[in-house]
């Protein structure tokens, strides 16, 4: 070979060695050009409705005329013997949650919120969602038998049976007016039919107390409203027909009536992974059904050690029929002239004023605010001091950015103004519900808050100055339900850029967002004094050789 | 003037410097809109192709060091101080006097003392640091396995630095190419490999070094 083709032929070697190596480095990175990659299949979840052994319209001991409700469960525990026992451990019933290192019992029997306060001293009304009969005063736990265990709210596959709304857990014996004066009526439920026809769980079971929270439909969580009984897929793409079809107990995934899934004690960083089809971690994460790397493309994986997979995939919340609550003001209610004899609705028909309760923001499709979250959260329970100078928090979720179980997670953040004790500085319960129809001390029968603070708080055994005042509190919701389509999540420039959407949120260095303001000025000053460097340089050349 | 057709940069050279150019340039664009200084093609195709362009760059480091070391171009780089001082006396006033240029370039030392400095700096400090701080970026998930515990801001905050130097680089060298023979004849150099240098300029081979 002569030097010239030597030359030539390493020369053409070299191009074809480089292309190679440029096309393996596209082929290396191309994962980064796939958008919105689907995730793999979750495992397939069996449909045991169809698998049942046992058809309950041919039980004899169903085929009765029911009077009430408990003589249902007592013919139900005749073969399911230990039900109600699990149903009375569980915090469906007791209501009652250990508060973790706080060492307070938490759960709804003692904690305060700023929806309707308190359950102490409004038991008809608040028990309504208890699965149980006949919680009408606080001697309830102490005299509850197994007969008075709800199974059917839970187990009603009719669609039916419907606890009446201030009957202490118990359905209607007799066509039952509520709200009083509203002419809305509420039959008794055929119990007989109901008992013959029960079954696993549906969503609009779980729906009847969990989407109505607050005292209505989608008013207090902000990612559940009465939508989810059979979403669409862009609202909810587990719980739609048109997605996986799942129902609430697919995740909440049930052992002796114990459903996991607790906001007392949540898993916002799920290491462990998929729990299928052995569940011995929490079963309602992301991870327990679609593993620890779930997307297909390698950077968008890259962010699960840090950002909630709720974050990117619940880009807003109440985006199904219903608006969520985000303001109450208990300060303003008992003026009956306002509105409608004391109602009053905005353009969309939202009621944001009541004389019993006062006034309402509603809002549809709210972008979260974002935290730290460890799963761990602070409840105040009935009692507890607060700081009348500080913004209060009802509840806070704990975690920062070294927290190594912390990720960065949606929340619903709820405000509200309610009735406080400026002496003793605590949140006061008030008596809003009549304990019978003699009882004229409840703020909804008498509408005087001073008796009612005074019932309220002498029922839960807590000290009244006598005085109140009205103070601005704040709660907290974690957003986890109506995951949207993939196509729907947020996208990298929501959160990569100056003005992105975890802004607030301190710790984290976010490429595009958190920036470096020092470097960024010497280094944009020294690049403007090299480029005017330059054309000064230039324009001194130009003139020296018109000179010449 | 009479002038002479020198071979300055080979084909490979000039195919190096050109994918280099236009890998920065595109490198620049993007990284920029990364770092949040503008929004243009958006945050997602910005970074998928500074990511692309960032390993093209390595693949294109690794053959042209390759390239250095068997050709011994590497000796252009060999840094000298002598003088620094009459190229830095030209390029302050004796380009404005119409002075001839005090390097003589031949084919076996093309650059003179002020570039070997700057360009054995580019090559051997800020091409480094850019390429490290940048693939450990990429990877920032894989730290805690390497038993790194660097804070991703300071990382970032290397490869910006790095990233407004090679901008100061790019605005300087780019006006320097039209300081030749002709305002383009730096340019045309680079391109067609042959670059017209008057005739008295083009020392003897030998007397360069």
């Amino acid at each position: 070979m002569t030097s010239t083709l030597r030359r030539r032929w390493l020369l053409w070697s070299g191009v074809a060695l480089l292309a190679l190596a440029l096309s393996l480095a596209w082929r290396v990175t191309r994962g980064y050009a796939q958008t919105a990659a689907a995730p793999p299949a979750a495992p397939a979840l069996v449909k045991e409705d169809d698998d049942s052994t046992a058809d309950h319209t041919k039980f004899e001991a169903l085929q009765q005329d029911f009077q009430n409700a408990t003589e249902v469960t007592q013919a139900c525990l005749e073969c399911h013997t230990e039900a109600a026992k699990q149903v009375m451990a569980s915090t469906h019933w007791t209501w009652e949650f250990p508060g973790g290192e706080t060492g307070e019992t938490w759960g709804k029997r003692h904690v305060i919120n700023n929806f309707c306060v308190a359950v102490t001293s409004n038991w008809p009304r608040c028990t309504s969602c208890h699965v149980g009969y006949g919680w009408k005063d606080d001697t309830f736990f102490d005299t509850a038998t197994e007969a008075q265990v709800d199974c059917l709210v839970c187990h009603d596959t009719t669609g039916t049976y419907k606890k009446f709304p201030a009957g202490a857990g118990h359905p209607a014996y007799e066509p039952k007016e509520f709200p009083p004066g509203s002419g809305k009526i509420w039959e008794p439920p055929d119990l007989a039919y109901i008992a013959q026809n029960v079954g696993r769980p549906g969503n609009k079971n779980c729906g009847a107390c969990h989407f109505y929270g607050g005292g209505g439909d989608g008013v207090k969580h902000g990612d559940m409203d009465s939508t989810l009984a059979a979403p669409p897929k862009e609202v909810d793409v587990h719980l739609s027909p048109e997605g996986a079809g799942l129902v609430c107990a697919d995740c909440h995934k049930t052992h002796a009536h114990q459903v996991p899934g607790s906001r007392y004690a949540m898993t916002p960083k799920d290491t462990h992974g998929k729990d299928l089809p052995v569940a011995d971690d929490n079963p309602t994460t992301c991870e327990s059904c679609h593993g620890l790397a779930p997307m297909k493309n390698p950077k968008l994986n890259d962010h699960v050690d840090k950002v909630a997979c709720q974050t990117c995939h619940i880009p807003a919340f109440a985006r199904g029929d219903k608006p969520t609550k985000m303001w109450w003001d208990w300060s303003k209610a008992g003026d009956k002239t306002r509105g409608d004899h004391g109602v009053e609705k905005d353009e969309n028909g939202w009621v944001i004023y009541d004389y019993k309760k006062g006034e309402f923001v509603w809002q549809k499709n709210v972008t979260p605010t974002y935290l730290w979250f460890n799963g761990q959260t602070t409840y105040m329970v009935e009692g507890e001091k607060i700081d009348p100078n500080g913004p209060v928090y009802i509840n806070k979720p704990a975690g920062g950015p070294d927290d190594p179980n912390a990720r960065i997670y949606p929340f619903k953040v709820f405000r509200g103004k309610q009735g406080y004790d400026p002496v003793n500085q605590v949140l006061l319960v008030p008596h809003l519900f009549p304990f019978n129809k003699e009882d004229t001390t409840a703020y909804w029968k008498g509408f005087d808050w001073g008796t009612a603070f005074e019932v309220g708080m002498k029922t839960a055994g807590l000290d009244y100055s006598g005085q109140y005042d009205w103070i601005e509190t704040t709660m907290y919701w974690p957003i986890t339900h109506m995951v949207a389509p993939a196509e729907q999540a947020l996208q990298c420039g929501d959160c990569h850029q100056p003005q992105g959407r975890l802004a607030q949120v301190p710790g984290v260095y976010i490429p595009g967002q958190t920036g470096h303001p020092t470097i960024d000025a010497i280094g944009w000053t020294l690049s403007g004094l090299a480029l005017l460097g330059v054309v000064v340089h230039a324009g001194l050349r130009v003139a020296s050789r018109r000179k010449a | 003037m009479k002038t002479r057709r020198i071979y300055l940069y080979t084909r490979f050279e000039r195919f190096w410097h050109w994918m280099q150019a236009l890998l920065i340039i595109g490198l620049g664009i993007t990284g920029f809109e990364v770092h949040g200084s503008y929004s243009w093609l958006g945050f997602q195709t910005a970074y998928m192709w500074h990511v692309r362009f960032g390993w093209a760059l390595v693949a294109l480091i690794v053959f042209a060091a390759f390239w250095h070391f068997t050709t011994g171009q590497w000796k252009n780089y060999i840094p000298t101080f002598e003088r620094v001082g009459v190229m830095v006396r030209y390029y302050t006033s004796g380009i404005f006097r119409n002075e001839p240029h005090p390097y003589k370039k031949s084919e076996l030392s093309k650059l003179n003392p002020l570039q070997r400095l700057t360009y054995l700096g580019f090559k051997i400090l800020i091409a480094p640091i850019l390429v490290t701080t940048g693939l450990l970026l990429i990877y920032y998930n894989r730290w805690p396995d390497w038993g790194l515990n660097w804070k991703l801001a300071s990382v970032s905050s290397l490869h910006l630095a790095g990233a407004f130097l090679i901008l100061m680089f790019f605005i300087v060298h780019v006006y320097m190419t039209t300081t030749g023979h002709t305002v383009f004849s730096n340019i045309k150099a680079m391109i067609v490999g042959y670059e017209e240098v008057p005739e008295e300029e083009a020392a003897p081979a030998a007397a360069a070094d």
